[in-house]
């Protein structure tokens, strides 16, 4: 007599990510107590969405969900709510811009007017070539730094439209 | 500057995140001191009560105060958890201990480990602060490697592991319970209060939590002494603090200046007005905190309760300084839809309260206000304030009532001529 | 803390309370009204509507009262300026987004946010901007969707989180777009997924089959019992011109507290199914024809009587366990007043050798509530989640207060809490068992001694053991697969010694409604009303099968669908020459088979008792009329034990059945006692590909089978052959194939389907479904061809 392995989890943990992705994953949950594999569900997600070229897809959720032993209603819960997670695609370069008090009373207004009319897209947009997508976001703690956006993981700071074509130009 | 805390190493190194540097400058002296001498946790918890300092996140609560509510001795598990999801509109001080001097915050944070009994600490940064959060990992690697982080620290039998957390975009998680909930793989929805995180806090256990600032300041109020750090104040607001000021200035940038220091000083000090503007009004805490008037604080000095006073709050100590072309209407329409934003939807008078007062504000932006919007901001605004799970709710009030309080002629003006009054020009609304 | 109690004054009021308690509790408890969305008694405080504010001396904000704990000398006003102000604030709040589309939402007249508009909202809206609406979604046919109206109360998310253990709406997005819902298009399926529908406190979840059907003030409300389960929930029986309309859980802290299975809320709709029998039908050359009641009747009287003759044992009475205890009393009474002891409601179980050393009258030996209490359960052969829900719920809250739970199971069963499970074919389950015999050093005799001896006691085995040992509250439960096991006797015996050895008790898990009714009302062949054993023995429902008897009465059961054999029962009922049916339904299976067909007055339509598997008897009245001619069983029964001539059949009510029958068995109890030790030879195998056939929840009996809304759940899944992925290959067939199942010689066709839930060397093909109806027994050998 012996407990077998209960067969309704359907797949073998190994089965759900690739090797790289299981160990950054894994890295993250040996930071929390073990019956709280969950609170790596924030890292998990960004590590697919990175994987997945910026964006969650449903599948990639219950995915995660399954790695974590948690209901996929309670992923989607946590993706929806954050900010930084992507549930349409977006662009290679996804450029977040505040528009917050310190950005705006310093002008960001005419740095949005400017990513829009160069790029030809509206917050929420990809451009065409899938190379840039624009996202108005809060205040990011850069407001010494007013106005600014961030593309990728990389803060730019003292903006202006010159300043901006320069980074974007040096840019993949 | 003479007597700096969280900054002390800034100036003096190339380099103040790397270990050797901090450690140049007597960083994990007073941990080692701590550990090697077996001080006394209690001993730890009264100096920092005697210090005065008041946490930096925002509610002004006294450190030693909260330390002290944990029972050390109480088996099982306890959390030290550091809020960096600075997201304060205005703020970004935290921002540089992370980048400048991430040692200081983990020593603060083992000490404050080591006085309350607990092994677990988490660092919870906000998710956009990926270089902040590679910094910091570095540093974690660097102390883990030294000693300072891990089992038995320098062979005392007090074992320390911390570790960083990254958020994922969502103001609402800096308030300490939505944070709390967010590492435990949740939404951010804050909890109700009681029981307290010192009594249920992360994972059910007790916690203390405490701002990025507050925990830096740990090292050197220990090493200076309680006395010390409070007589760089003022009294009731103890030790210096960190302001982050932006706004129409000519060299914004985070100052650490004494508690009570003038604010006429400060503004000598990020160089006056911009493009040779007037000073218009001034937030003096965060974008939570009410406004108050320029000329009214060229006469205030920086310190909470100077502050309060005045009818404002020194809240995280992010000063936006507004110059005369700004539009009153058009800033609190975007303060107002930020809390729209950030409400995190669990407790109804946030989540409809805070929509609510946007679209009236934004309407009155929009040249489309009438007489009776500015009784009904007003009366949402009561309505709001003071009944929601968490302060997010109260932090969408104060701006309103703050605005209208100093500012209604500007409010009037938009609903009365469908444009603005000031040189920002008529906004949308005429179109 | 300390027993001691604190007082505190609400309005005046001096009350008194446990420190800590929270202040809505208090105050509920002493009827003071204060009002909420959020907070619900059963479960855990959110505190986020925010409109239980109330004042509280010398604090300057108003508190919720749903998470505020009291302590001594706390004055509270709920009514002051204060309170009002907030709580009118809060309700000015919900009501900015809220449709108001009151007139045609079915929650109109109970409704939570409209009651407690009507003291708190003001009638003119000061919001002028646009309302929020919410997309509609589709959550599967049992409950109607209207997020519009939600208030964002959570009663639902909490609900699946903490009571149906899993999670199936959440609470989505941030803000002023968070919606409630499931995310992505799909169903909720949680076998108690209508309760969502009580918690909601608008109209944002309602019932989808009773959608739109009455207006709440229209309906009538009746106490009434649920019929499926050996829960015997209580429940709310809502009524319009005579019909049903819907069905609530009524509140029963001890039983279903105020909780209902979505069985026993939706199945009421197959009491309007087509094919109810209006009319008594007789079968007349071949043909079946209606008929007045007193011809059918006769009819009926004549065929038994030539068909038995003077032999009673020629009669064989086969009875469903859904039938009240007035029905079934009068059964029994009726085939001994033939003559005939043959009479059993046992139509599921096939292994009757432990007849006349069995538990007299089994159950569960304990009340339903105590199995929150238990400290360790192994449950046998029992899909207690699907099977009796409200039992699961309690054992799952046992669990989560730190029971240890195992099952031994023929399949992989998909549980809501924490436990072990060994899965195996049949004939490993009782060598499973014997190896805890075995390794709780349990005593047994004869063949079974020779079985524990020949056990592996393996390490779980041992710690399975051991957690019994050290229970303080320790069950073995049999549940609804043990008593359809080819070897149910030798699991009893083996489990009964267990219990004895490791202190804890032997239970049942009884699975129809008045399981536990049919033995007090001598349903059985070797026992008579409350349970006494007979002189002379009857034949069980199995032999009543294998040696065919000339007359059949069937009561409340469908040859097809309620047997263990269906091919067994069919052919028994083709051979014999009368054949009497009392049935609610004129259904394909009886009309095949049958010589008369009898109406009889379905669920809600007839009173009677109950008696559920803790021993609750529970009686009820007739709500509706029955449809068409249908009249109630016990009637039935009563005029044709007068017309067969039969003493004691003028009783004038159900009571008086019930009064007769209470002078026999009022005061007997659940008696699970066996008295032997040992037990015959193993008749299930390891040889050969073996069926496992269970009885899916929503093919239990006759009326579930008709509740459309159920029958349209995933829950309800077609017939189908499923293996492992393993045994499929060894069988070398594919998933998607249409397979031949060949059983005992009958043979059916259907699809396969990849299932990791059974074992390898099995088959699980349910039973009780279309497609089914003409196989074998629920256990045993099978071959499967290609088709
Ligand atoms: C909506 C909201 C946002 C907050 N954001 C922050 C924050 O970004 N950083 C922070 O340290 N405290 C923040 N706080 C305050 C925290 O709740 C908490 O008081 C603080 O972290 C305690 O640390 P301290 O005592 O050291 O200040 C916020 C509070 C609220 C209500
Ligand atoms: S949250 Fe609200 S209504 Fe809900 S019960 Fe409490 S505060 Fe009360
Ligand atoms: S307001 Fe833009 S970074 Fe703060």
């Amino acid at each position: 007599m012996k407990i077998l392995n209960n067969p309704l989890q359907a797949r073998n943990k190994e089965e759900i990510f690739s090797e790289e992705i299981r160990q950054d994953i894994d890295c993250w949950i040996a930071k929390y107590p073990p019956e709280w594999k969950q609170s790596a569900v924030m890292a998990a997600l960004r590590i697919m969405q990175d994987d997945n070229g910026g964006w969650l897809t449903t599948e990639l959720m219950d995915d995660v969900a399954e790695y974590l032993d948690m209901s996929p209603i309670h992923v989607y819960e946590v993706a929806t709510f954050y900010s930084m997670y992507e549930l349409k695609p977006v662009g290679k370069h996804k450029i977040c811009i505040c528009t917050n008090i310190a950005c705006m009373i310093n002008d960001s207004d005419s740095i949005v007017k400017h990513l829009k009319k160069k790029l030809e897209i509206g917050f929420g947009e990809v451009t065409e070539d899938g190379r840039f997508s624009l996202k108005e976001v809060e205040c990011l703690g850069a407001c010494g730094g007013a106005p600014m956006f961030q593309i990728g993981r990389k803060y730019y700071e003292n903006l202006t439209p010159q300043v901006v074509d320069s980074i974007l130009d040096g840019l993949e | 500057m003479a007597n700096e805390v969280c900054f002390r190493t800034l100036e003096y190194l190339k380099q103040p995140w790397e270990l050797e540097e901090y450690k140049s400058r007597g960083g994990y002296e007073v941990l080692t001191h701590i550990l090697k001498n077996k001080v006394g946790p209690s001993e730890v918890v009264e100096t920092m009560k005697a210090s005065g300092l008041r946490g930096r996140g925002g509610a002004g609560f006294p450190t030693g105060l909260k330390w002290s509510f944990i029972s050390r001795n109480a088996p099982g598990q306890k959390y030290v958890v550091c809020n960096s999801d600075e997201g304060e509109p205005g703020t970004f001080k935290d921002r540089d201990i992370l980048r400048y001097n991430p040692h200081q915050l983990i020593e603060g944070m083992v000490i404050a480990g080591y006085a309350i009994g607990a092994t677990v600490g988490y660092n919870y940064i906000r998710g956009e602060f990926w270089e902040e959060y590679e910094r910091f990992e570095a540093a974690l690697e660097q102390a883990r490697a030294a000693g300072f982080l891990g089992d038995n620290l320098l062979g005392s039998g007090f074992d320390f592991q911390l570790h960083s957390h990254l958020g994922g975009g969502a103001y609402v998680c800096g308030e300490e319970t939505a944070l709390l909930e967010s590492i435990e793989g949740k939404k951010g929805q804050p909890r109700f209060k009681p029981p307290f995180p010192a009594h249920f806090g992360l994972y059910g256990r007790p916690t203390i939590i405490n701002n990025t600032e507050s925990l830096s300041s740990v090292p050197v109020i220990l090493k200076e002494g309680g006395e010390w750090f409070k007589e760089l104040g003022v009294e009731n607001s103890g030790g210096s603090k960190l302001f982050s000021i932006s706004g129409n200035i000519n060299n914004p940038g985070v100052f650490e200046v004494p508690l009570g220091t003038p604010f006429s000083e400060l503004f000598e000090l990020v160089g006056g007005m911009k493009d040779g503007r007037k000073l218009k009004a001034v937030i003096p805490g965060g974008c939570s905190s009410p406004v108050i008037p320029g000329e009214q604080m060229m006469d205030l000095t920086m310190d909470y309760d100077a502050i309060q006073k005045a009818g404002s709050m020194l809240g995280s100590g992010a000063i936006v300084i507004i110059d005369d072309q700004q539009c009153m209407v058009k800033m609190l329409d975007r303060m107002s839809y930020f809390y729209h934003e950030e409400s995190c939807g669990q407790c109804t008078p946030c989540r409809e309260g805070t929509g609510w007062l946007w679209r009236v504000v934004n309407r009155i932006e929009n040249g489309k206000g009438r007489q009776e919007d500015l009784d009904l901001l007003e009366s949402v605004c009561g309505k709001i304030a003071g009944r929601t799970v968490c302060a997010l709710g109260d932090a969408a009030a104060m701006p309103v009532r703050g605005m209208l309080k100093y500012f209604q002629e500007e409010f009037q003006y938009h609903i009365d001529h469908k444009r603005c009054m000031v040189g920002a020009g008529p906004t949308k609304g005429l179109g | 803390m300390t027993d001691e109690l604190v007082t505190i004054e609400v309005d005046g009021r001096e009350l008194k309370a446990k420190p800590g308690t929270m202040l809505i509790d208090v105050t509920d408890a002493a009827g003071i009204n204060i009002p909420r969305f959020c907070y619900h008694k059963k479960l855990s405080v959110s505190a986020n509507c925010r409109m239980c504010l109330v004042e509280v001396e010398k604090v300057p904000k108003p508190l919720p009262a749903c998470c505020t704990p009291v302590n001594e000398g706390m004055k509270v006003s709920t009514r002051s300026p204060m309170a009002l102000g907030a709580q009118k604030g809060t309700m000015e709040f919900l009501l900015i987004n809220h449709p108001l589309d009151c007139p045609i939402c079915d929650q109109g007249g109970e409704c939570e946010l409209q009651d407690v508009a009507v003291g708190y909202g003001s009638d003119v809206s000061r919001y002028s901007e646009a309302k929020r609406v919410v997309p509609q979604r589709d959550i599967g046919p049992l409950i109607a969707t209207d997020f519009t109206r939600c208030i964002h109360c959570t009663r639902c998310v909490r609900f699946g989180a903490e009571i149906a253990g899993v999670r199936e709406l959440g609470a989505t997005g941030r803000g002023e777009h968070m919606t409630i819902g499931t995310f992505v298009e799909k169903s909720v399926d949680s076998e108690m997924s209508g309760n969502v529908i009580d918690l909601c406190p608008v109209g944002s979840l309602t019932a989808k089959p009773s959608r739109y059907k009455a207006r709440a003030w229209e309906l009538t409300q009746h106490d009434s019992v649920a019929p499926h389960d050996s829960v015997g929930s209580n429940i709310h029986v809502h009524t319009r011109n005579n019909r049903v309309v819907r069905v609530h859980p009524k509140e029963n802290e001890s039983i279903n507290e105020i909780w209902l299975s979505d069985r026993d809320r939706f199945s009421y709709e197959g009491l309007n199914s087509e094919d109810r029998l209006t009319q008594p039908m007789v079968r007349k050359n071949g043909e079946w024809q209606e008929v007045e009641w007193q011809e059918a009747l006769e009819f009926a009287v004549k065929g038994l009587q030539s068909a038995a003759g003077s032999d009673g044992d020629q009669l064989a009475t086969l009875v469903s366990a859904n039938s009240t205890l007035e029905e079934l009393y009068l059964a029994q009474k009726l085939t001994r007043g033939m003559d005939s002891g043959n009479i059993d409601h046992r139509l599921r179980q096939s292994d009757f050798r432990l007849d006349g050393n069995d538990s007299p009258v089994p159950g569960l030996g304990i009340t339903i509530q105590g199995i929150e209490s238990l400290d360790a359960a192994l449950l046998v052969g029992s899909n207690v989640r699907k099977e009796q829900p409200i039992i699961a719920h309690r054992l799952r809250k046992a669990a989560k207060s730190g029971a240890k739970v195992s099952f031994i199971n023929p399949l992989w069963i998909d549980l809501h809490f924490e436990a072990d499970q060994f899965v195996s074919t049949p004939a490993v389950m009782v060598d499973n068992l014997a190896s805890i015999a075995k390794a709780a050093s349990a005593k047994l005799t004869g063949n079974l001694a020779k079985l524990v001896k020949a056990a592996e006691v393996s390490e779980t085995a041992k710690s399975v053991a051991e957690q019994l040992k050290s229970a303080n509250n320790g069950v073995i439960m049999l549940g609804n697969q043990a008593a359809a096991h080819p070897d149910y006797s030798l699991l009893v015996v083996l489990a009964s010694a267990i219990a004895e050895a490791t202190n804890t008790s032997l239970s049942y898990i009884p699975a129809l409604s008045n399981s536990v009714g049919a033995a007090l009302a001598g349903a059985l062949p070797h026992r008579g009303p409350a349970a006494s054993l007979v002189e002379k023995c009857g034949a069980n429902a199995q032999m009543m099968q294998s040696k065919p008897r000339k007359a059949y009465l069937l009561m409340g059961a469908e040859p097809g669908f309620d047997f263990w054999d269906p091919s067994l029962i069919n052919s028994a009922l083709d051979q014999a020459e009368c054949v009497v049916a009392l049935t609610a339904y004129h259904s394909e299976s009886l009309a095949s088979c049958a010589d008369v067909m009898l109406p009889i007055a379905g669920f809600a339509e007839t009173s009677g008792t109950l008696v559920n598997a803790e021993g609750t008897w529970q009686s009820f009245n007739g709500l509706v009329k029955p449809q068409g001619d249908a009249r109630p069983a016990w009637k039935v029964l009563r005029v044709l034990g007068n017309l067969l001539d039969i003493d004691g059949f003028d009783q004038n009510s159900s009571d008086d059945v019930l009064e007769e029958l209470k002078s026999h068995a009022a005061e007997t109890a659940i008696d699970n006692s066996v008295s032997t030790k040992t037990a015959g030879e193993l008749n299930s195998s390891t040889e050969g590909l073996y069926r496992i056939g269970d009885v899916p929840m929503y093919a239990s009996d006759a009326l579930v089978r008709r509740a459309s809304s159920l029958q349209r759940t995933n829950s309800a899944e077609p017939a189908a052959v499923r293996l492992s992925a393993n045994q499929a290959k060894s069988s070398d067939v594919e998933e998607e194939e249409t397979l031949v199942v060949v059983q005992d010689g009958n043979r059916a066709q259907l699809p396969l389907i990849i299932d990791p839930r059974v074992p390898d060397g099995a088959v699980w093909i349910s039973s009780a479904l279309p497609g089914t109806e003409k196989l074998g027994g629920q256990f045993g050998v099978v071959t499967l061809e290609k088709a």
